[in-house]
């Protein structure tokens, strides 16, 4: 980081303020949203694409060396892992019997019995599972 | 053998990652690589060994600039709900049959629906997928989930099948 005003520079800090940008509208969902599903949508998605440009403005700042080469293994890794830990972490809360958020509409995965382990071959009131009772 | 060629792999990358060159960080890395590719010797890890292959190595290029495009509207589609002070969400599970075969590319089907506008994949169950939606619109919110995962599949099937 020599000269903090070149054109490079400048491209690489906006980048990196826009994802500071994402990651926080992410926490701010992740305070709004009612439930751990719909907190996992603000949360996967705003902070993938935050720490996206984060890394992106790294490589544009540090170019391919050690540190920019290790930002793109970053960036390929981390647009794997995200959506898989938040479906590990979603499919696990609906297993463990987490409710949907009152006001959801429709739970197929409870319909078809796929949401509970146990005893009871599936949860809700009924054929009509999650309509208004979720 | 393939699992020789798999730790072979591994440590290339860790030192072309880590630029280390002394004989600590060569033998750290090799000790690293080959415990990855014993670990996941009988995972099926070998599944995504098709992608090296030029045709299919170009459609995972031109899926690339497609995902990110979603990314990218997806993020300012959640940005615009949490931000609006009345919340606009109408929540909750649908699912859709895939008509992808392979493992490998439900797989990549169901992160990349995680990663679209107002969806995340909750389980994938034989070729149902369901999916967790911050909107769930009023008529056949099944059919509309299944019409979003059509731009994705016909990429997919390229690049796994």
């Amino acid at each position: 980081m020599t000269d903090p005003s070149g054109p490079r520079e400048i491209a690489a800090f906006a980048l990196m303020a826009a994802g500071v940008g994402f990651d926080l509208l992410g926490c701010v969902g992740l305070v709004r949203l009612p439930d751990v599903y719909n907190r996992l949508q603000a949360g996967t998605k705003c902070v993938t694409l935050g720490t996206f440009l984060l890394l992106l403005g790294v490589i544009l700042l540090s170019g391919l060396d050690a540190m920019g080469w290790k930002a793109l293994l970053c960036l390929a890794f981390l647009s794997v892992t995200s959506p898989t830990a938040a479906h590990a972490i979603a499919r696990a809360a609906h297993r463990s019997g987490v409710p949907l958020a009152p006001g959801s509409v429709l739970d197929r995965y409870a319909e078809d019995g796929e949401g509970r382990e146990g005893p009871e071959p599936a949860g809700g009131p009924s054929g009509d599972a999650g309509e208004g009772r979720p | 053998m393939r699992t020789a060629a798999a730790a072979l792999l591994c440590w290339i990358a860790w030192i072309a990652s880590t630029g280390a060159l002394d004989p600590v960080g060569l033998a750290a890395g090799a000790a690293a690589s080959a415990a990855a590719a014993l670990a996941l010797r009988r995972e099926g890890a070998e599944a995504g060994l098709v992608l090296l292959h030029p045709v299919r190595l170009f459609w995972a290029l031109v899926y690339l600039p497609v995902l990110l495009a979603f990314i990218v509207r997806s993020n300012l589609d959640v940005a615009r709900r949490v931000i609006d002070p009345r919340l606009p969400i109408r929540p909750g599970i649908a699912k859709a049959r895939t008509t992808l075969r392979s493992l490998p590319a439900r797989a990549a089907l169901a992160n990349s629906v995680t990663l679209t506008p107002g969806t995340m994949s909750v389980d994938l169950v034989g070729d149902v997928l369901y999916v967790h939606r911050i909107w769930v619109p009023e008529e056949d919110p099944d059919g509309a989930t299944r019409r979003e995962l059509e731009p994705f599949e016909g990429l997919l099937r390229r690049i796994f099948e």
